[in-house]
């Protein structure tokens, strides 16, 4: 058990470490999702009740699209220069593998999250904190991340590679941020009290399914 | 090769039962059903509505089935019958859509609205959609067989999930099974209405079965083309 852990977490490093050398995904996530964000605003001339209204929705959209890139990339990076082989070649157990790019791209995924929401905030003069915000949006990009990594190291093997993700992985998402949306929704915004457990419960369900899907499919994607 | 691309009797019985029980739906359907008494002559559409619902959840269903089954044997013939399930789920699943569709213009006033079940069958067509384009994108048999396996697991993992949050969010669709709530509009069937439903019912499931091994079959022959063109690209080499 530790051992799988140690291998997860020396993934993350490499992961990290390329990043911090090459500086390439987590840049082009933020600056993605700042206009993400832009393009909302000036689409639908967001009047300023609608943009307290619309700021979960908005937010959740931004971190859907904005996660593709990190998913795209961390994969497709070890697909260029033939890291995969040495991944795989490495006496771990394979699921590790998957948990490890999963951790690094939810890292990458949360702290966008941490900039873009103060930053939605600040410009539509919003009041966006609280701490059961945090909360659902820790659960939603955990789940979002599960799905993301499994398919994205799937669509990695496809001809179009970047192409297919978000095809294949939008649909699967759907509950997922539905759920995100309500929460986020009932807590900045209030609604049925008794609603927003359901939605809580429905986001770590979620996670949890996909966990256990990662945990039983992945080595059948990357066996080569 | 000769004997196996005859087609199997038992296949031919089917294609004719299924063929004659469509027939034989359509009539109770049209003559021996009572015309609803809110509803009017569109309520008849539900018969078939269902039916071909239930043929393409069938679909699916043995589509994520042989997935699994594929994956625990790596046994493309499992590759084969998982996409003949998509394939003719899909089409089943987009005549409940429109005939659902047909239904609701003059019973809801819409031809769409955003119920758990239309939307999770939509987000279900999207999917295997997805499905459809990722075959699409490998061309290796074996690894298509075991990516696809795998979307099509988690494809179908998060329909149960997409159908329970969205009717949290919001439900006007008539529920036939196991609801007492009056306000979700059931409402209760007498038994000419009975003897068309399950008539239309058993005969969209033998007309599922048929279509499904013609499509297993086709797979099959597809496949044993495939390997013959192997099998002479490969000779031409030498």
């Amino acid at each position: 058990m530790k051992k799988f852990f140690n291998a997860v977490l020396a993934i993350f490093w490499k992961d990290l470490l390329a990043e911090r050398r090459t500086r390439e995904i987590l840049g082009t996530m933020l600056v993605f999702a700042l206009t993400v964000i832009l393009v909302f605003v000036f689409a639908f001339d967001l009047s300023v009740d609608m943009r307290s209204k619309a700021a979960p929705g908005v937010i959740w959209v931004t971190l859907c699209f904005a996660g593709t890139i990190s998913l795209n990339r961390s994969m497709s990076l070890e697909k260029d220069r033939e890291g995969f082989d040495g991944l795989l070649l490495a006496p771990i157990d394979r699921t590790a593998i998957f948990f490890g790019k999963a951790l690094v791209n939810w890292v990458y995924m949360l702290i966008t999250a941490i900039i873009i929401v103060p930053v939605y905030a600040l410009f539509n003069n919003v009041n966006l904190f609280s701490p059961g915000f945090i909360g659902v949006i820790v659960l939603g990009t955990l789940g979002y991340i599960l799905t993301g990594t499994l398919l994205s190291s799937l669509s990695l093997q496809l001809r179009a590679r970047d192409m297919l993700l978000p095809v294949l992985l939008f649909p699967v998402l759907i509950p997922l941020l539905l759920s995100a949306v309500r929460a986020s929704t009932i807590l900045l915004q209030g609604g049925i009290e008794g609603e927003l457990s359901t939605w809580i419960m429905l986001l770590a369900g979620y996670d949890l399914l996909f966990t256990a899907v990662g945990l039983l499919v992945f080595d059948k994607i990357i066996e080569e | 090769m000769t004997d196996s691309n005859k087609t199997p009797r038992l296949l031919l019985l089917l294609d004719i039962l299924a063929g004659l029980g469509v027939l034989a739906a359509f009539l109770l359907v049209m003559l021996y059903a009572p015309i609803e008494l809110t509803m009017g002559r569109v309520q008849k559409v539900f018969y078939f509505h269902v039916a071909a619902s239930w043929s393409g959840m069938l679909g699916f269903l043995v589509a994520t089935v042989a997935a699994i089954a594929y994956l625990k044997t790596n046994d493309l013939r499992w590759d084969i019958a998982s996409l003949a399930g998509v394939e003719i789920g899909m089409v089943f699943i987009a005549l409940g859509i429109i005939s659902g569709s047909i239904w609701a213009r003059p019973v809801w006033n819409t031809w769409w609205t955003w119920d758990p079940r239309l939307t999770t069958t939509l987000i279900m067509e999207l999917i295997y959609s997805a499905y459809l384009l990722l075959r699409g994108g490998v061309d290796d048999p074996v690894r298509r067989a075991k990516l696809s396996a795998v979307y099509a697991i988690v494809g179908f993992t998060s329909v149960p999930l997409t159908f329970i949050s969205i009717r949290v969010f919001r439900t006007i669709h008539p529920v036939l099974v196991g609801s007492s709530d009056p306000s979700l509009g059931t409402f209760a069937m007498s038994p000419r209405m009975q003897a068309a439903f399950f008539g239309s019912l058993a005969a969209f499931t033998l007309l599922f079965i048929a279509l499904y091994w013609h499509r297993y079959r086709l797979g099959s022959a597809q496949s044993a083309v495939m390997q013959k063109r192997m099998e002479i690209e490969a000779g031409g080499e030498q």
